[in-house]
């Protein structure tokens, strides 16, 4: 039941429930304008910028007629005061009837839902949880694949800090998925993920060079691999460019190949991919709108 | 310890109470703060860099007329996982107890990520104990792993 329930980690929700939003994103996708909100208040606290995310959120909740309160950027705020997370949120909840929220510390969405008399949604907590991009990774995969089940997945970039890959392999190991970890050394997926994955019977090859795997998958989960990431910069110079997707690298795939990016872009996709068919990132960019939707209609118990 | 007829007796002897023995001797301080023992009106006494063949050095400590539920000395198992209990009546011991690693560790322990909530904000700290050994602690705060060797006794 997600009535009344936090979103704040991927792992709240079952599989059941991650099914439900998929399902639910779908018709609002089909139906956008359902003014499901009229004269309910929604606060969007933004404790650190996130254009994206935020106006993702505020559009999702203007379609449904609902009401959004809050600030984009914390220094606009009583924090800059010394207020706590706590004070914040114990006065916000009396205002709003949920609350998203975008935090830099980690941990800091599931404290705000031990605080708040109403249910938080975290729109990302630093480097720990950002569900909600799980959420549309997810809606979009069943888009464009017609299942959720059996998928064939490369994940691409940087899989060390990445959070939104960590999240997704979560979420999807309900779904008996196959991955295809391609990355550097210096920013290899992470043993516990590894281990969660073995301890689950999910299997996963890893690999240095996306061309290896690139012909055989159904998705193609593209991160940036950002120089800072690097203690040798040397190692970057010499890396970077095998994780540069080319359109000319397209040819040979699997015509449901699709390609997701969680975006910003930088770099590791080219501009001649966009023209592509097989480039689904804008399209998953604008999914993350009807996903919210779903999430936010059925924690409040409107859909 | 405690074995009277080698004539090793280094700590006095106490007639009803507790004797928490095999304690590392490092970290003596950190179990006095995690019982709370600088706090009680009990008499206390302990030894340090006592020769043990187990540990080393071994500190133990004695503490009068306390008798220590579970759930308050399984706190301990973080510092001092091999520690053993004497419980002493009338100078006898008549019970011996081990201490055991709880599911859940709440306070106690700081998170050793510098950008979780708990190390900004005054918030107890909560683990769920996900490996018992070697030491491992979820926070359910921001999700990572505090291992033994990162573990910090909070003061």
């Amino acid at each position: 039941m997600i009535k009344n329930k936090s979103l704040v980690s991927i792992t709240d929700f079952t599989k059941d429930e991650i099914l439900r939003i998929i399902e639910l994103a779908a018709d609002f996708e089909a139906d956008p304008n359902q003014r499901l909100l009229e004269g309910r208040i929604i606060a969007s606290l933004f404790f650190e910028p996130s254009t994206r995310t935020r106006l993702s959120f505020e559009t999702a909740i203007n379609r449904l007629g609902g009401r959004v309160i809050g600030f984009s950027d914390a220094n606009a705020t009583s924090t800059t005061k010394g207020e706590t997370l706590k004070d914040t949120i114990k006065m916000v909840s009396n205002y709003a009837e949920l609350i998203v929220m975008r935090h830099p510390l980690e941990g800091a969405a599931r404290y705000a839902s031990e605080q708040s008399r109403v249910p938080i949604v975290n729109a990302g907590d630093g480097a720990n949880q950002h569900p909600s991009q799980t959420l549309l990774d997810m809606f979009s995969m069943h888009k464009t694949q017609g299942r959720l089940d059996n998928l064939k997945i490369a994940m691409v970039g940087d899989l060390k800090y990445g959070r939104t890959v960590h999240s997704l392999i979560q979420a999807m190991s309900h779904f008996s998925p196959t991955f295809y970890f391609v990355a550097p050394d210096e920013l290899k997926m992470p043993n516990e993920y590894k281990d969660f994955l073995r301890a689950h019977g999910i299997p996963f090859e890893e690999h240095r060079d996306m061309n290896e795997v690139i012909d055989k998958v159904d998705i193609l989960y593209m991160t940036r691999v950002q120089k800072e990431r690097f203690s040798d910069l040397l190692e970057y110079q010499r890396v970077k460019d095998a994780y540069i997707l080319h359109n000319s690298m397209l040819e040979s795939t699997r015509p449901n190949l699709r390609i997701l990016h969680p975006l910003p872009r930088v770099n590791e996709i080219s501009t001649d991919v966009d023209s592509n068919p097989k480039a689904y990132y804008f399209k998953q960019a604008e999914n993350g709108v009807y996903t919210r939707m779903a999430i936010i209609a059925s924690i409040l118990g409107v859909k | 310890m405690c074995n009277v007829n080698n004539k090793e007796l280094k700590v006095s002897a106490i007639k009803n109470g507790t004797v928490i023995d095999h304690i590392p001797a490092e970290n003596l301080f950190k179990v006095i703060s995690i019982l709370g023992l600088e706090n009680i009106p009990n008499q206390v006494t302990f030894g340090t860099n006592l020769e043990s063949r187990k540990l080393g050095r071994k500190s133990i400590i004695k503490v009068a007329d306390k008798f220590f539920e579970d759930a308050e000395i399984n706190k301990i198992s973080l510092v001092a996982p091999q520690a053993k209990l004497n419980i002493i009546r009338d100078y006898e011991v008549v019970e011996k107890r081990v201490v055991n690693v709880p599911d859940e560790v709440v306070g106690i322990v700081k998170c050793f990520n510098p950008k979780c909530i708990t190390n900004h904000e005054p918030i107890v700290t909560h683990f769920a104990v996900q490996s018992k050994q070697p030491l491992e602690l979820k926070c359910r705060y921001c999700e990572k792993v505090t291992t033994e060797k990162q573990m910090e006794i909070i003061k």
